[in-house]
């Protein structure tokens, strides 16, 4: 059928599925580029010899070091740790949080949705920056007062630290899951358990706990590899107190002397495997999820616990939460970037407060240059995520071309990669091949797109699924031809959802640190590594003013994202 | 003067456990002004049909001619914009970023000579006025009703004036008395405007109320093909019998004169493929079943016991067991009828239906008690 088509030659159109092929192709060696080339190049690099993978020469010195050495040891241990660690403090949180919200009649409850917005307005080298005003061992907000008035102080540079730091900030992304994993659970299954004569406590033990299982084990592990993944907390808490976990060894191993960038991709190697396998678990917890069907898709109205006198009790406990995650971080920032030198608030140093490290950030031409490089790394990478993922999901949802499933996942891997690893990998890249982006902003913009090709493709997909085929059908029906449909019915529908995914991957790219870190020079400077900069040259007053003007951009993308999803939310 | 002509049309999909043969040598033809229904269950490739003839799915195999044009077949393939069709989607399909007039008007901008302004106008308040949704112009579309956005589809689908209107289960998202209301409308307008139709259903009411003839499909072929009475008079096999209308089956052996069930013979007619000795299906449906408290010494009548007899309003559903077996009947709402009372069943040989029984069997007998819970 398809061969008569091409014989014919009668018409002047391109027959669709000939187009479509064309850009199925493109599409997928765009995203074999992105995705499966710096893998690959890593796995070269970790058993080459020599800095360049083409005059390739085989060595196991790197892979025996990783996995054999008495550092290496510990190295995991310390990964391990830190990672489910923080993952069980911001699991903990997080769904006491959920289960305040979701099942009891908590005050103010529709309020304290608004924390599922804290990691994206406090960007993580902000919340580690903060936390360090406050526990620095002399003279930070919390330690001064218990060294003055109990004689110790909290040792902010330790494991228990780190764990703190991170598992505080991540919790609002357990509070969001776990609610959905509470709001999905149709609560007449818990009232048949009821109607049973089971009391509240075989209720909760018999039906919800194993009812639940699946969402704790996949948020559990959601939780575990970002942790494990994140590189802020090891490099700015970790490095100085000399606890070393994967991503802060693979960055110092660039730049310690010498640097070995064989070392550094055996390293992202280890950590790519682990980050691999809790994905892959973490993908059969919620396979398994959806065989329990607790979601229909219905809107349930769950029965909520009567606190009574204790509702105070847990609105005191998530203020609390709230006043540790969000109010303190930020006061503690807004203070230090207006003293001219960092101490404990004293009536001198308020007397003494200064604009002058607001305007040592809007002089400076590094930190210029930070802002400029992100909006416009900002900007690109939005606009390339959100075109190429469109055109993606097109295929996948809308053709039965053979193979459209490969695109979609190719499409994913990249969530596997932590921001650190396609750092390194991309060094191997283009260490290798013949194109001298190295440095430049256009590596940066690689790095960026293929890191958040996940992102675009879940809200470009969604999106289009729920655009029903049939309206498209319709305007074929109509007399449309594909351009029309295309222009008048598509576009328009598709519209909100696209600029929703194009202002958040904008947000998340102006707070991107771990795939920049390896890959900047002095031109192609980026926001958060100026930050992280600044912190190296101990220029602390300055990454205050600077963090403080970053959240306030933050808060206002925010808020117009917010505008816009609601917005989408109202028409549909 | 439009004529639909599908021939020998095939389609087949690839689902993961290899192809699947959706629609497998389906032939027919709609003549001018009728209206045609294409009914089955789901998955028994109707929607797919239609979805052929609309271009918006490539046969494999077959023609599909509008009169003189081919639109599918002999290596042509014209595309859906380009076919003289209006079509009604099952989910409406209505556009929500757009108002009721700018829906209606979208098949004529988009035309390859679109009308003027203000034809556009007139063209779209007549179609409007057809579906009785004139002065609403200015909503916005996901402001409608559940039945105004089916109206609103019908006028989108009409406002070309296309040769051929295709309906893919329109009434399905209605509740019951808005489906009752909008058929009658629906074949009131199809009548006066004459224009050629294809209608798919899995509603056998909805296909005998409205339908000139109808096609019965069953996995991907045409099983029976005729006027709705034809269709419920004499159905080819069990299965059509089941699906247009109720009735109850009584397997057995041919005999001369009959077919030998209910611990005895019913006199029937038998047609020449029933030989005594074949087995054959008797076609029994509840209406043509009389039950009576005493005999009435009349020719296949049989003694059983009351079952159910379950009061609908308009009549008693009874189940009668005769030696074990299960027989449907509908009886006058006021007869004086007993639970587990002894009665006499008449099946007056003129409704009685003998079928060659090729081994199906309705899905299940539950499907009986779905109407009355009591």
């Amino acid at each position: 059928m398809a061969a008569t088509t091409v014989g014919r030659r009668a018409g002047m159109r391109i027959p669709a599925w000939r187009a479509e092929i064309v850009v199925a192709g493109g599409a997928a060696l765009f995203l074999a580029y992105l995705t499966v080339v710096p893998l690959a190049m890593l796995l070269l690099g970790a058993v080459s010899a020599s800095g360049s993978a083409l005059d390739f020469q085989f060595t196991t010195r790197y892979l025996e070091r990783v996995v054999t050495d008495q550092a290496s040891l510990e190295l995991l241990a310390n990964s391990l740790i830190y990672a489910g660690g923080a993952a069980a403090l911001a699991f903990a949180l997080g769904t006491a949080a959920a289960w305040a919200v979701e099942r009891t009649n908590i005050p103010a409850r529709s309020l304290w949705y608004g924390l599922a917005l804290v990691p994206l307005i406090v960007p993580g080298i902000v919340h580690t920056v903060a936390w360090l005003f406050l526990l620095s061992p002399e003279i930070g907000w919390i330690n001064a007062p218990l060294k003055t008035f109990f004689g110790f102080s909290l040792s902010v540079y330790s494991l228990p630290g780190m764990i703190w730091i991170e598992g505080l900030h991540t919790a609002p992304l357990a509070f969001v899951l776990m609610s959905a994993a509470f709001r999905a659970m149709d609560p007449s299954l818990e009232e048949a358990a009821a109607a049973s004569r089971a009391d509240a406590w075989k209720t909760f033990r018999r039906v919800t706990l194993p009812l639940l299982l699946p969402s704790v084990a996949s948020v559990l592990l959601i939780l575990f590899v970002r942790a494990l993944e994140g590189f802020e907390v090891p490099a700015i808490i970790g490095v100085p107190g000399r606890i070393f976990v994967y991503t802060s060894r693979i960055y110092l191993s660039l730049k310690l002397y010498p640097p070995s960038f064989g070392l550094a991709a055996a390293y992202g190697l280890v950590l790519l495997a682990i980050s691999i396998v809790g994905l892959v678990l973490h993908r059969r917890a919620t396979r398994h999820a959806e065989r329990y069907a607790t979601v229909t898709g219905k809107g349930y109205r769950p029965r909520r616990l009567q606190l009574g006198r204790f509702r105070y009790v847990a609105l005191g406990a998530l203020g609390l939460y709230a006043f540790l995650a969000v109010v303190l971080p930020f006061l503690v920032l807004i203070y230090a970037s207006l003293v001219r030198v960092y101490s404990v608030p004293s009536l001198e140093s308020l007397r003494e407060l200064t604009l002058s490290n607001y305007s040592f950030i809007l002089e400076d031409e590094l930190t210029r240059t930070a802002v400029f490089n992100s909006l416009i790394l900002g900007l690109a990478s939005a606009t390339v995520v959100v075109a190429v993922t469109a055109v993606i999901a097109w295929i996948t949802v809308r053709t039965r071309l053979p193979g459209r499933g490969a695109l979609d996942f190719l499409a994913f891997v990249p969530i596997t990669i932590p921001g650190i690893v396609l750092g390194i990998s991309l060094i191997w890249v283009y260490f290798t091949i013949p194109i001298r982006i190295y440095g430049t902003l256009w590596i940066l913009l690689v790095a960026y797109v293929t890191r958040y090709l996940p992102y675009g493709i879940r809200g470009t997909t969604s999106a289009l699924v729920q655009i029903h085929r049939e309206l498209e059908e319709a305007a074929g029906a109509a007399g449309a031809r594909w351009w029309a449909t295309f222009r008048y019915i598509l576009i328009p529908l598709l519209r909100p959802a696209l600029v929703g995914v194009w202002i958040y991957v904008f947000i998340i790219s102006l707070r991107e640190l771990g795939a920049g870190v390896l890959l900047y020079s002095s031109q192609s400077v980026v926001l958060a590594v100026r930050i992280f900069d600044l912190r190296d040259s101990g220029n602390y007053t300055s990454i205050a003013a600077l963090s403080v003007f970053l959240i306030i951009v933050l808060v206002t993308l925010v808020s117009v994202l917010q505008r816009i999803g609601g917005r989408t939310i109202r028409e549909a | 003067m439009t004529t639909l002509r599908v021939e020998s049309l095939r389609k087949t999909f690839t689902a993961q456990r290899g192809a699947v043969r959706a629609v497998e040598d389906v032939s027919f033809t709609v003549e001018d002004a009728r209206f045609f229904t294409l009914l089955g269950p789901s998955g028994c490739g109707k929607t797919t049909t239609l979805r052929c003839i609309a271009g918006l799915e490539r046969p494999e195999a077959g023609t599909i001619r509008l009169d003189d044009d081919v639109l599918s077949g002999d290596g042509r393939f014209v595309p859906t914009h380009a076919r003289d069709i209006g079509m009604v989607f099952q989910s409406y399909a209505i556009w929500p970023h757009m108002t009721v007039f700018e829906n209606v008007a979208f098949p004529l901008r988009v035309s390859e000579h679109p009308p003027s302004r203000a034809e556009t106008r007139r063209l779209v308040a007549e179609a409007l006025v057809l579906v009785g949704l004139e002065g609403l112009e200015e909503r916005p579309a996901p402001q409608l009703s559940g039945g105004q956005q089916q109206r609103l589809a019908l006028a989108r689908a009409l406002v070309r004036k296309p040769k051929l209107l295709l309906l893919d289960e329109p009434l399905s998202n209605l509740d019951a008395k808005l489906r009752q209301r909008m058929r009658i409308e629906l074949r009131e307008l199809q009548r006066r405007l004459g224009i050629t139709t294809v209608y798919v259903t899995h509603d056998q009411g909805e296909a005998l109320f409205l339908s000139h003839r109808v096609a019965v499909m069953q996995n991907g072929r045409i099983v029976q093909e005729g006027r709705p009475r034809d269709l419920y008079a004499s159905p080819a096999s069990a299965f059509v019998a089941d699906f247009v209308g109720d009735a109850t089956f009584l397997p057995g052996e041919v005999v001369e004169g009959g077919v030998r069930a209910l611990g005895g013979i019913v006199r029937c007619a038998l047609s020449e493929a029933l030989t005594p000795g074949a087995k054959a299906l008797l076609v029994m449906r509840p209406e043509r079943v009389l039950v009576r408290s005493a005999p009435a010494g009349l020719v296949n009548e049989f003694a059983g016991t009351l079952r159910v007899a379950a009061f609908l309003g308009d009549h008693l559903d009874c189940i009668v067991d005769v030696v074990g077996t299960e027989l449907r009947a509908r009886a006058h709402p006021t007869a004086e009828l007993r639970r587990e009372q002894r009665v006499w069943v008449e099946l007056p040989p003129e409704h009685c239906l003998a079928i060659p029984d090729d081994g199906w069997r309705p899905r299940a007998l539950a499907r009986t008690f779905d109407d009355d819970e009591t």
